[in-house]
């Protein structure tokens, strides 16, 4: 069916984009792996590892006396531990319940707001949600006669205001995902279930959850690589503070190289999230592989 | 009949009550935004007097040091030509892709997945260094032409996607009229890939909206950073004035929400297709 390509076919088609990825994506990628092996004297050198993986920032699981920040990489593993398993059953439990709702499409458009604005913004909104005074968050609890405060602002619960924060911003995608996964899955299967006299929570089990499950690949996949790159949330809201209790890879890295001006240590943790997205992502470069066959 | 009756109420009335809740956070920042702080210091659900005043967002737009108003005009100039150019080049090499046998095809697509996955802190030195070497540092032609080349993989991929599903008859009896390749990608297929176009540049433009590392590490006047930029320099250190901050926040969402609002069926579709299928 497809053509043969001749050579200039490749020249107007392929080349602008090839080029233009080449220059900004490709050579930096490599020379960013090559920087993580470079000593500040120019000599190759595997000490900017060591030194990244010892120090403190990075990982530090005995903690500050047995509290926050227990590093880096620590804080984005208990990103994932958090809020992977809460997104992705609080999306799959929203498009199955809110499809049943009168009015459901705007209460998801309500929902999926959280993953249009920019993350910048997303920050903002929670460091807003956990205020000491003008904070949601503190409205409820008050109401329920717990004590207010700055919830961002101290060290045992800086990281964990950010990742629940960061629930209200991200459950948006999964819902949408699994919604769109919802309509695939053709009336008569349940049908069939309900004349055999299956229960609601069996037709579930049984029908929905194997059928999405080539969606909650991706869910699940895209939400990690999320997670692994977190940025500007913290950035905005707390700067991984306070005294480094909500840091996270991302920043780090920036903050080694654009703060320390270091930028052998900059890399490695630059491919260490790389390893760890390349690694999340292997499902994806699977399938993707086979589709392209 | 009856319990079906109550039960779908009891259904909608807690869909509802998710909706609101999940909306809150949202009013509140729409709320103290549009109210003086001294009415919202003790929480902005507290309705004992209620003025509302744009003096906040006048304020936002006007800053001395982090004018909302510079920044959005800034962020615009960036965003439409890092649409505008990844998309066209993109959409000639998707096509190129679904018509043409090309001998790394398989690499190409992982290339893509690739892209995906990696983070933008791997291209950050680098990246500083060439603009450097470039003279392009704090020039908005370093961050456009980041964001062409970062867009392109997806786009490449999600419009052969698209370019596969479209019958190529009409390609066909266009060649046999005599036309170019070229004459066929600009008069027989562009016109049939709108709806594609749209999806993908309502998602590019989103993000290089939202976009804030490259930003910062390529951009850094005072009178020449971004948006997004100015956000975390309205916050303040000690003291944050939520008036303010909450306006500026409005302002620099409302561009994305008010492209996911009108081009809600493209995005989605954007933003499905882009996920994989």
């Amino acid at each position: 069916m497809l053509r043969k390509a001749k050579p200039y076919h490749f020249g107007i088609f392929i080349l602008p984009a090839l080029a233009l990825m080449a220059v900004f994506v490709m050579y930096p990628t490599l020379r960013t792996v090559f920087l993580s092996f470079v000593a500040e004297d120019g000599s190759l050198t595997l000490s900017n590892y060591a030194e990244v993986l010892r120090s403190r920032d990075i990982f530090n699981p005995g903690g500050y006396e047995g509290d926050f920040p227990f590093g880096a990489l620590i804080h984005n593993a208990l990103w994932i531990a958090i809020h992977l398993p809460i997104t992705t059953f609080l999306g799959l439990f929203l498009a199955v319940f809110l499809r049943n709702v009168k009015g459901g499409g705007i209460v998801k458009s309500f929902i999926f707001l959280g993953m249009v604005m920019p993350m910048i913004v997303g920050g903002i909104m929670i460091r807003f949600m956990f205020d000491g005074s003008v904070g949601v968050v503190n409205m409820a609890l008050g109401f329920f006669g717990f004590p207010t405060q700055t919830w961002t602002a101290y060290p045992e619960t800086a990281l964990f205001s950010l990742i629940f924060g960061s629930v209200w911003l991200w459950a948006g995608f999964s819902m949408i995902l699994y919604s769109a996964g919802l309509e695939t899955i053709p009336n008569m299967y349940y049908e069939a279930a309900r004349i055999d006299g299956a229960s609601r929570i069996k037709m579930f089990l049984k029908i929905t959850v194997p059928l999405l499950k080539p969606i909650t690949v991706v869910v699940v996949t895209m939400t990690l690589l999320w997670e692994l790159k977190i940025f500007d949330i913290v950035y905005v809201a707390t700067m991984g503070g306070p005294g480094g209790t909500s840091n996270v890879l991302a920043l780090q890295m920036y903050l080694y190289a654009f703060r320390e001006w270091d930028p052998g240590k900059a890399a490695v943790v630059a491919v260490l999230i790389t390893l760890f997205t390349l690694l999340a992502a292997i499902p994806l470069i699977r399938s993707a592989g086979d589709e392209a066959e | 009949m009856k319990k079906k009756t109550i039960e779908k109420v009891a259904f909608t009335s807690i869909g509802w009550l998710i909706g609101l809740i999940w909306i809150l956070p949202l009013m509140g920042i729409l709320m103290t935004a549009i109210r003086p702080y001294r009415e919202v210091i003790d929480g902005w659900w507290k309705f004992d007097s209620f003025t509302p005043t744009i003096s906040n967002f006048v304020n936002a737009l006007t800053h001395p040091t982090a004018s909302m108003l510079e920044g959005m005009v800034n962020s615009l100039i960036i965003a439409v030509p890092a649409t505008v150019l990844p998309l066209l080049i993109a959409a000639i090499a998707g096509y190129g892709i679904s018509r043409y046998k090309f001998p790394f095809r398989k690499t190409l697509v992982i290339a893509v997945v690739f892209t995906l996955a990696l983070p933008q802190q791997m291209i950050a030195v680098p990246i500083f260094r060439l603009m450097s070497d470039f003279g392009l540092v704090d020039t908005y032609a370093a961050l456009i032409l980041v964001h062409t080349a970062w867009g392109i993989p997806w786009i490449t991929f999600f419009m052969r996607n698209y370019f596969k599903t479209l019958p190529n008859d009409m390609e066909e009896a266009a060649r046999i009229d005599g036309a170019t390749d070229f004459q066929i990608f600009y008069r027989v297929v562009l016109p049939n890939a709108f709806p594609a176009m749209a999806s993908a540049s309502a998602l590019q433009f989103t993000w290089v909206w939202s976009d804030f590392f490259l930003a910062l590490i390529l951009v850094y006047s005072p009178d020449k950073i971004l948006a997004t930029q100015r956000i975390p320099l309205m916050r303040g250190v000690y003291h944050v004035d939520w008036g303010l901050l909450s306006a500026a926040s409005i302002l620099v969402m409302v561009v994305p929400i008010l492209i996911y609002i009108f081009l809600q069926r493209y995005y989605v579709r954007g933003m499905v297709g882009w996920s994989g299928k």
